[in-house]
């Protein structure tokens, strides 16, 4: 992974002017750009050369999961023997269901799962199923190891959402 | 919550077909709009309804805030039921908390931190402890897997 670039004076700005959103107007970098004192073509160029470093993931759309019937937001946890962990995250990744996969620590004794793979389903029923369509591929590819390999896995499904607000970078100079 | 809205065929077919490579050209919605036999002013009209009906949080860029030298952390808390509330309402107030839901488990808040410098998630994990009273177990990730969370609507 490249080391961070960190933002620049003109890419926080540009950041503080577009966590919110894109303005829904037929020429929005143009928008942008009167309000940051540059040309649309420099918005533009700069935009893309966030996206080609990785500093925006991507411009779109961002759905509410619930609103389009993704109800059953389920973590699904796993506790993988160390050695196979990288293995069976990269595994999991790769499956559609999964939206997000990543290597955590453990917290011993209270949290003994080192791999989290986010499914959502439009009911827990769908995401328990597709959990359990995932420990099956799980245990097809790695035979029958998979039970020293796999100690333990549970789902937390959201009861509900307490705050989603995303990003917000603060007007300030960076601190620290 | 947002309530449910329902979306026809033409929502459908923008939330599935925008969740990235929106155009970086002069006029990117009449660019996007084509594709979906929609015009313009059409397409902006939809966005903006699926904004505010809360079937899109939001639409523009999303930031990997660790390639701007920033940090994501997940972090949990187990909150004494009679006590969620209160807390909810003291983790919430922080503005590095980006998101919050409330999980069953006995470690039942899990919240995302998101600050300006790494070393900004272990300030704000000590200052959500004094605020609250509770222990907060932080889960940094370690390796990132697997990242896309475009949901077909």
């Amino acid at each position: 992974m490249n080391a961070p670039s960190p933002l620049d004076e003109l890419e926080r700005r540009l950041v503080r002017a577009t966590q919110a959103g894109l303005p829904l107007v037929p020429r929005p970098y143009a928008r942008l750009a009167e309000a940051l004192g540059l040309s649309e073509a420099e918005v533009i160029a700069r935009l893309q050369a966030m996206l080609e470093r990785g500093a925006i993931r991507r411009i779109g759309v961002v759905p509410n999961h619930y609103a389009i019937g993704y109800t059953a937001n389920g973590m699904s946890v796993w506790d993988v023997a160390d050695e196979q962990v990288d293995a069976v995250g990269e595994f999991l990744g790769r499956q559609a269901a999964v939206t997000h996969c990543y290597r955590r620590p453990r917290r011993l004794p209270d949290w003994p799962y080192n791999l989290f793979a986010m499914v959502h389903g439009k009911s827990r029923a769908e995401a328990l199923a597709q959990v359990e369509h995932l420990a099956g591929r799980v245990a097809a590819e790695f035979g029958p190891e998979f039970g020293n390999i796999v100690r333990g896995r549970d789902v937390l499904f959201s009861s509900r959402i307490l705050k989603k607000t995303g990003l917000r970078i603060g007007a300030g100079p960076r601190e620290g | 919550m947002a309530e449910h809205h329902p979306l026809d065929a033409t929502d459908r077919a923008i939330i599935n077909a925008l969740q990235g490579d929106f155009p970086l050209v002069p006029e990117p919605f009449a660019a996007a709009a084509a594709p979906l036999g929609l015009s313009e002013a059409e397409l902006l009209a939809r966005l903006q309804t699926l904004l505010e009906q809360g079937s899109l949080t939001r639409f523009g860029p999303l930031f990997q805030i660790e390639r701007l030298g920033g940090a994501f952390c997940l972090a949990a808390m187990a909150v004494p039921p009679e006590d969620f509330e209160r807390v909810a309402e003291i983790v919430n107030s922080f503005p590095q908390v980006a998101h919050n839901y409330a999980r069953e488990h006995r470690l039942n808040m899990w919240f995302v931190l998101a600050t300006e410098t790494p070393a900004g998630i272990a300030a704000a994990v000590a200052a959500i402890e004094a605020a609250t009273g509770l222990t907060v177990l932080p889960f940094p990730k370690e390796r990132e897997y697997f990242v896309d969370m475009r949901l077909t609507a």
